[in-house]
């Protein structure tokens, strides 16, 4: 136990110090969405309803943990690959997801940081004080939605690798994400054969679970939908992991760039 | 003559060259799928806050996202090269940086008129958003010289790129501060009036007033002033990007600094 602490905690040490020191992967991860967040509260400011303004605060607040795990995510095992590095990961003797998962938590750990950022960012710049009825759940919804964005990132890594611009794929996935996920719109008035993907997705109970700790309502039901889901995420994640490591062994493909 | 050929024959083989990695497995997700899918996320959140109608919010993003390719492209026609180490076998030819450089814009500008067109059409199209079919015209002609302009500000972004190596970074900063402060999504009597002021300097955002204009029923004479704008921030920062290029083009000479990577 103590040695699977160790490996996961130095795993994710690491990566993290690789993320926040990347001017793409750290400082543009969270400029970009902190940029869109700002775009869309300069929409919900025209109506000056600050009841839109507490709706629209807490969703740009939120949605950059999207952001931060999407495209790197995505990208994670293309990268490992490029670098020459992939078969090292696959050869270690621990399984895939003991290295995923901690690189996937440091990518939500700048998704937190983002969530921080814009916080500030809405205070300094906007004059948006939040109306935060229990600060103990909101923050117990924040932490929980950037754990299941962690298991969902595995999840896209696994499922990604064998897309060679696996990258632009997870750019892609960016704007859906913030659609889908009730951040600035409510799921509600999505298209009604959307929203059944909006429910696939634990960010969206994350979401509803940290506006439900905003409101003074209980978050509990949303919180539990939210592990649930991301549970999900990484039992399929697992298995996706091992089928598809045996058939790059069986087919000698894991080396192809 | 021969500064023809580098132009057109040089803007070609550039263009041909840009496919080696623009392949379909980039360019459906990123420039086709992410520009419709920001107009579906800036029209919703305008349904939801009551502010605006689709109309406004397809043609300010679909413009928006011609932005992407002409940022980009034309850095990486410089630091693209650089990163190939081919940077420094470019600028030693005894070639006019002019139509070296110019040519290589032109197909730049085309691929931003048919990443906004495509915009514009998903998002009337998924939309249900009417545009008078006389104003056509007219607003394919305001998006070629939003494309020219924004190639303009790509070139200047190409320039930096001699002495900055985030050259994908930076393209990323400067799409933000256009969405922000060109009224891509709130007009631009709705911003603050500083961030008004820094629009005015910045390509698109006369573009978008004036394909939003067009899109309203107004005639193409009277968005004319909007139009030259639009033009005249292009050439500022093209002429920009070409004093920057000689400039960094010199130091980089001098300091050794051309390969450096």
């Amino acid at each position: 136990m103590s040695a699977l602490l160790h490996q996961q905690w130095t795993c994710y040490k690491l990566q993290l110090k690789v993320l926040s020191t990347s001017a793409f992967e750290g400082f543009l991860a969270v400029l970009f969405p902190l940029m869109f967040a700002t775009a869309a509260l300069l929409v919900y400011r025209v109506r000056n309803d600050p009841e839109a303004m507490q709706y629209a605060g807490l969703g740009a607040a939120v949605m950059g943990m999207w952001t931060a795990q999407g495209v790197i995510a995505s990208s994670l095992l293309t990268r490992e690959r490029w670098a020459g590095t992939l078969e090292l990961v696959v050869a270690a003797p621990v399984g895939l997801g003991r290295i995923l998962v901690p690189t996937t938590m440091a990518m939500s750990t700048i998704g937190l940081y983002c969530v921080v950022a814009t916080l500030a960012w809405e205070r300094w710049v906007f004059d948006l004080r939040l109306e935060v009825a229990s600060w103990p759940l909101f923050v117990a919804a924040v932490l929980m939605t950037a754990l299941t964005l962690a298991l969902v990132g595995y999840f896209l890594a696994v499922t990604a690798v064998r897309y060679r611009y696996s990258w632009a794929l997870g750019a892609a996935l960016e704007y859906p994400g913030w659609i889908l996920c009730g951040f600035l719109i409510p799921v509600a008035t999505l298209p009604v054969w959307v929203q059944p993907l909006s429910w696939a997705i634990p960010t969206t109970w994350g979401m509803a679970a940290v506006r439900s700790a905003a409101d003074g309502g209980s978050p509990w039901a949303d919180l539990a939908m939210c592990a649930a889901t991301g549970a999900a995420y990484a039992v399929l994640a697992a298995w996706l992991g091992r089928r598809l490591a045996d058939s790059a062994r069986r087919h000698a493909t894991l080396a192809l760039t | 003559m021969t500064s023809l050929r580098i132009f057109f024959i040089g803007g070609l083989m550039s263009y041909r060259a840009m496919f080696g990695w623009l392949t379909p497995g980039i360019l459906i997700p990123s420039l086709l799928i992410s520009p419709i899918c920001q107009i579906l996320l800036f029209a919703f959140i305008g349904r939801n806050a009551g502010v605006g109608d689709d109309e406004f919010y397809v043609i300010g993003n679909a413009l928006n996202y011609a932005a992407i390719p002409c940022l980009f492209a034309m850095s990486v026609t410089i630091g693209g090269e650089r990163e190939a180490s081919t940077l420094g076998i470019v600028l030693t030819t005894p070639a006019r940086r002019l139509p070296l450089f110019l040519g290589r814009a032109v197909p730049v500008v085309a691929n931003g008129w048919c990443v906004a067109m495509v915009g514009v059409l998903a998002g009337v199209l998924l939309l249900d958003v009417h545009i008078p079919a006389g104003a056509w015209p007219a607003i394919l002609l305001v998006v070629v010289a939003t494309s020219i302009s924004c190639t303009g500000l790509g070139l200047a972004m190409g320039a930096v790129t001699l002495r900055v190596r985030e050259g994908a970074t930076f393209g990323n900063v400067l799409f933000c501060v256009l969405l922000v402060f060109c009224g891509v999504n709130v007009a631009q009597d709705d911003l603050p009036r500083w961030m008004a002021s820094v629009g005015d300097w910045l390509p698109l955002t006369h573009g978008i007033q004036a394909a939003r204009r067009l899109a309203d029923g107004a005639d193409l004479g009277s968005v004319g002033g909007l139009v030259a704008a639009e033009l005249g921030v292009g050439v500022l920062y093209a002429v920009l990007g070409l004093l920057l290029l000689r400039y960094l083009e010199q130091q980089s000479r001098r300091l050794d600094t051309l390969d450096r990577i």
